[in-house]
């Protein structure tokens, strides 16, 4: 028996010695690009929520976007077309488009795609985008025809979703496409190791012109330090890396690319502290948000005033947030001997709930408790998990964060309905204002620009007077690109992003200098 | 001997149906849920509809005793069920990765055999000596070092500094198959780490028993009757040491396999490491009951096979189950 396990032992050893350098080192001009990101998708399926804004490099939707989130037709010819009563918006399918098997693209891929997320026996995330979407249905082989509840502006914008080929009687839950996709997009996959890296072939065939070089591979790190360590050592092309750790070195230059993703304070209207005028506004002009992007964003950040990003044409100039001090002092909350403000008893004090795990979450909430002390409020910062934080969001505030640069009224109309006061993470902290809530709903429902335009400046000065948040910073995510590569076009970047939505959103354009 | 085997597979059972009710247990104390877990960072835009419809769709949210009975029918079909976290069937999770596991462990395992053996029986010979002090020197400071911490050590010396081995990944991430010598390149790094952060207690066991079999009778007996040095060493000497040293392999063996979660981790291999903490955060109850299942099993068989190199290293032992 000894003898066996030895034996064993040997044979295992044999195997580490036979080390032999890798046929294609790090570096080399291949026409392969390797990019690395810490975001792995669970599947790669479109319908359960795989690259539900595009640039999934697998996949195409119906409208793509630009350098500039503009929309373009992608499979559908044309932009679709909105009826006069904005409830029926017509797509015509672009013609001679296959999948990566071969077969042609047609409009009932695109009903059973928009009919699967729909289905609520399909564990779809992306559902409930899709609220306003009443039926879909084919008119002839490359017409498509969305009905919609309600009239709904941004509906064109949903219309990234990839599209897959109809799978007539599949569990989509359990469907091969998870893990082995098939699109019509510019790269096909040719293998994935979870965990590990995901390779995709070149389409020689995409409609939108061969891809100028024959693959991607994506690698997945999902350690912040291995990864940055990785690329160091030259492995990859292009990676994202923590702010911190982005530093260029020989070779390579880093990005930092603007988002929309906002991190700001919730505070609920309830307390008796956060729900006083007088300390969201304090709170809003004492926090230093330019330090914060400075300290605790090592520079990849923007000082946040507002849920719509400075990029976006919709943006409100930055709104003037006053003094502190003369905010509470007017409203008779006045400094104690241990440097608190109170008023009428009750103690300028209030807690700071964050997610423990998210450590950025955390320096921010520790900003903000410096700062607020020093306008005379109390903060406790306490770190928490999402499970403990859930049942407490609608009395206590929260570090909390999201933001897409797509249409203003994505988030927003969920973030600051009433309708929606107290639902999950929605609005948790029950803002109501009818000026806000009109707003919101005329920049849904006109399909005039100019309105919109002005329904979305309103709801900006009306947050702004309010207070229901304390906005803090908009990241930007820190890429490192090899100075060899040719064709980067960063653009502003969405919350969610990974293989999907990087700095590699136009990769099939990219060659080496 | 088959008698043997049979009482310990008749003893298994009930561990191996003790542990999954464990597991569903725990799950069952654990707040999260997990199809906030599969929705991501999509769960700030979804609709508790949406994640109502999730959760009936698996099931979660019927009655613990309803979930656990509908697991161990499918067991019993070969269907080790749905893992909510990968969002896939638990087989095709295992079945994907826990090869790599096994080898990491497997190659891991045989290193720190060998290496302790020999080192330790080296150092017992000259106890005192420069190797002796050196050896357990290295084994004391080993044995502070967390093994995330000389994983990444390890990955800054070799890696960037001096190029040697590969960073991370199972293979290099150009190459499209599996390559023998490729993944060996990439395994000499987190075999090392995980070996050496291991050794420390084998080591010194192994140096510690030695040393003392040393001053038993029979050796010196066998050193009075004038045999070589090295002969007295390895066949009088280590041979009596050796028995307690199989049975802290097979207690040892659980740590391992804690030890390879974090140093898969660190070196990004695609082994059950990382689906295990993402099963645990998510309250993913077939992965993380399949998963232990396995690792019990593992051991329990571990076990037994010491038990049985016992026997077979010492006649004198007989066990009875």
């Amino acid at each position: 028996m000894l003898r066996l396990m030895g034996t064993a032992v040997v044979a295992l050893l044999a195997l580490t010695a036979c080390s032999t350098p890798a046929a294609t080192g790090p570096g080399s001009a291949t026409d392969t690009f390797v990019v690395a990101t810490a975001g792995e998708p669970d599947n790669l399926n479109p319908v359960l929520g795989y690259g539900a804004d595009g640039a999934s490099l697998i996949f195409d939707g119906l409208v793509a976007r630009d350098d500039r989130n503009a929309l373009s037709p992608a499979l559908a010819t044309d932009l679709p077309t909105v009826s006069a009563d904005g409830r029926t918006v017509t797509a015509r399918l672009r013609t001679g488009v296959t999948f990566h098997d071969g077969k042609a693209l047609t409009a009932d891929d695109v009903v059973f795609t928009y009919r699967s997320i729909l289905d609520p026996k399909v564990d779809s995330t992306i559902r409930s985008d899709l609220d306003m979407l009443d039926k879909v249905t084919a008119s002839g082989a490359d017409t498509v025809v969305f009905t919609l509840k309600y009239p709904y502006t941004p509906f064109l914008q949903r219309l990234t979703i990839g599209i897959l080929p109809e799978l007539p009687g599949q569990d989509m839950n359990k469907s091969e496409i998870n893990r082995k996709p098939v699109g019509t997009g510019p790269y096909r996959v040719t293998s994935w190791t979870p965990g590990d890296k995901l390779v995709l072939a070149a389409n020689d065939t995409y409609w939108g012109g061969k891809p100028t070089n024959s693959g991607v591979i994506v690698a997945f790190v999902a350690d912040d330090n291995v990864r940055a360590q990785r690329a160091r050592a030259g492995e990859f092309d292009a990676v994202e890396v923590a702010p911190r750790l982005a530093t260029a070195f020989g070779g390579y230059t880093v990005h930092k690319v603007p988002t929309a993703d906002y991190r700001g304070v919730m505070l609920p209207m309830n307390g008796p502290v956060t729900g006083d005028l007088a300390i969201r506004r304090a709170v809003n002009a004492a926090v230093d948000r330019q330090a914060m992007v400075t300290g605790v964003l090592a520079g990849a950040g923007d000082p946040a005033y507002g849920p719509i990003p400075p990029t976006s044409e919709y943006a409100a100039p930055a709104p003037t947030v006053g003094d502190a001090a003369t905010i509470l002092d007017e409203a008779g909350w006045t400094l104690g001997a241990d440097g608190i403000r109170a008023r009428n008893g009750q103690r300028a004090r209030f807690t700071l709930m964050y997610p423990a795990s998210d450590s950025l979450r955390k320096e921010l909430a520790l900003a903000v408790t410096a700062d607020a002390k020093k306008a005379g409020i109390e903060i406790t910062p306490e770190g928490l998990t999402w499970d403990a934080i859930d049942p407490r969001m609608k009395d206590d505030a929260l570090i909390m964060g999201w933001g897409t640069p797509y249409d203003p009224d994505f988030v927003s109309y969920k973030l600051f309905g009433s309708r929606f006061a107290g639902e999950g993470y929605f609005n948790p902290g029950s803002y109501a204002s009818a000026v806000t809530d009109e707003a919101l709903e005329k920049g849904r429902t006109s399909s005039d620009p100019a309105e919109r335009k002005a329904a979305y400046q309103r709801f900006q000065e009306q947050l702004a007077a309010d207070v229901p948040w304390v906005f803090l910073t908009y990241l930007r995510h820190t890429y490192l690109v090899r100075d060899d590569v040719a064709g980067v076009r960063p653009r502003v970047e969405p919350h969610a992003h990974g293989v999907e939505n990087a700095i590699w959103w136009n990769i099939h354009t990219w060659t080496r200098k | 001997m088959i008698k043997v085997i049979g009482r310990r597979l008749a003893f298994a059972l009930p561990v191996l149906l003790a542990t999954s009710i464990g597991m569903f247990l725990l799950g069952a104390a654990s707040p999260m849920d997990p199809a906030k877990q599969y929705a991501g960072a999509a769960v700030f835009t979804m609709s508790e509809e949406n994640l109502a419809q999730i959760r009936a769709n698996w099931g979660v949210d019927d009655p613990l005793y309803v979930q656990y009975l509908r697991w161990l029918g499918n067991l019993l079909h070969g269907d080790l069920g749905w893992s909510t976290s990968r969002h896939e069937m638990v087989g095709d999770v295992i079945a994907a990765r826990a090869g790599w596991t096994l080898l990491l462990i497997g190659i891991t395992l045989g290193v720190v055999l060998i290496g302790s053996l020999v080192l330790g029986t080296l150092a017992a010979y000259r106890r005192g000596g420069l190797l002796d002090r050196g050896v357990r020197v290295a084994a004391y400071a080993v044995q502070s070092m967390p093994s995330f911490w000389l994983a990444l050590a390890a990955i800054a010396v070799f890696a960037i500094g001096l190029g040697w081995f590969p960073a991370g990944g199972l293979t290099d991430v150009r190459s499209t198959g599996v390559d023998v010598a490729d993944v060996a390149h990439h395994l000499v790094l987190p075999v090392a780490v995980l070996a050496i952060s291991q050794a420390p207690w084998f080591l010194l066991f192994v140096r510690d028993s030695v040393a003392e079999s040393l001053r038993e009778d029979h050796v010196l007996a066998a050193r009075a009757r004038g045999l070589a040095g090295r002969t007295v060493l390895f066949g009088h000497a280590l041979r009596t040491a050796l028995l307690p040293f199989l049975t802290l392999v097979g207690t040892h063996l659980p740590e391992l396999v804690g030890g390879s979660v974090l140093v898969e981790t660190v070196f990004s291999l695609p082994g059950l490491g990382a689906v295990s903490v993402h099963a645990a955060l998510g309250s993913d109850f077939p992965l993380l009951a399949a998963i232990t299942l396995i690792t019990t099993a593992v051991v329990l068989a571990a076990n037994l096979l010491t038990d049985l190199a016992y026997t077979a290293a010492d006649p004198r032992v007989r066990i009875d189950g």
